[in-house]
């Protein structure tokens, strides 16, 4: 097995997840979106950690985890708020802070 | 668990040409679903698509010999964060059915600079790595390994994680809360 054919289905993930977070109106797809990235940065630690025989690109991959949980814990409260606020989630709208 | 690592050991003995068809449809599984994902326009099977690529990206996980890694994968990816994003979905009253403005005007320069980052990392990870191989006698880290690395080496790490989880879970509990 290669090293690069997991970096390489690493990378697809990660732009497809950057178009996503890019394209997306909806704050619910651009926060699966942000998921998308971080799980394709776990593949890269746990690939890498498999290459070099170190058990510490997969504690890393597990606290990139627990730290993917709660980042969509807060986004989704903020998602929620912005719902609240203004009856649409489209981040778009969200531009109270533009100059 | 056990599911997972008697699926560890089949792989262990099962020659490279077979690991290597598993890898090329569960690559291919999850870059379609992720394709599928970030295009279709309906959240809920957007968020179904996901489901997809994340079991995927744990059958990445069991091939690369990460059993905990890979249950882990299942259990808060599959099961916690899933549910929280459905739960966001409902929460925001999101239509039911097909949607028709879910992308918004600038995706095309979305799509360009996704394919430009393709290219350049795809480029420069072919310099960087070449043809790199995975050991051939790949011994699959335990999960015994792994928990002594966390309770060892990184045990201030994973207690600064503990408290950063603590002060996520309050931060949306009063970000969210109706006062």
């Amino acid at each position: 097995m290669y090293l690069n054919q997991f970096l390489i289905l690493a990378a697809a993930l990660f732009c497809i997840g950057v178009y996503g977070v890019l394209a997306r109106r909806n704050g619910v797809l651009v926060l699966m979106s942000i998921e998308l990235i971080l799980n394709s940065v776990n593949i890269n630690l746990v690939a890498l950690s498999a290459m070099n025989g170190d058990v510490a690109g997969q504690v890393f991959a597990l606290f990139v985890i627990a730290v993917a949980a709660a980042e969509v814990g807060v986004g989704l409260a903020i998602v929620l708020l912005i719902y609240r606020n203004r009856r649409s989630i489209d981040i778009a709208e969200a531009n109270l802070l533009k100059g | 668990m056990s599911a997972v690592i008697l699926a560890q050991e089949a792989l262990s003995r099962t020659e490279s040409g077979v690991v290597n068809a598993f890898f090329a449809v569960l690559a291919i599984v999850a870059v379609v679903a992720a394709l599928k994902m970030v295009t279709s326009n309906n959240v809920v099977h957007a968020a179904l698509y996901l489901l997809v690529v994340l079991s995927a990206v744990a059958g990445v996980y069991v091939i690369l010999g990460a059993e905990f890694v890979a249950a882990t994968q299942v259990l808060v990816y599959l099961g916690a964060i899933m549910v929280l994003l459905l739960f966001g979905v409902m929460l925001t009253r999101a239509k039911i059915g097909a949607e028709t403005d879910l992308d918004n005007e600038q995706r095309w320069i979305g799509a360009l600079v996704g394919l430009g980052m393709m290219a350049v990392m795809s480029y420069s990870l072919w310099e960087g790595f070449g043809d790199d191989k995975l050991p051939d006698s790949m011994v699959p880290q335990t999960t015994q390994a792994v928990s002594d690395s966390i309770f060892g080496t990184y045990l201030v790490p994973f207690e600064a994680l503990s408290l950063l989880l603590l002060a996520a879970l309050i931060g949306a509990v009063v970000v969210a809360r109706r006062d």
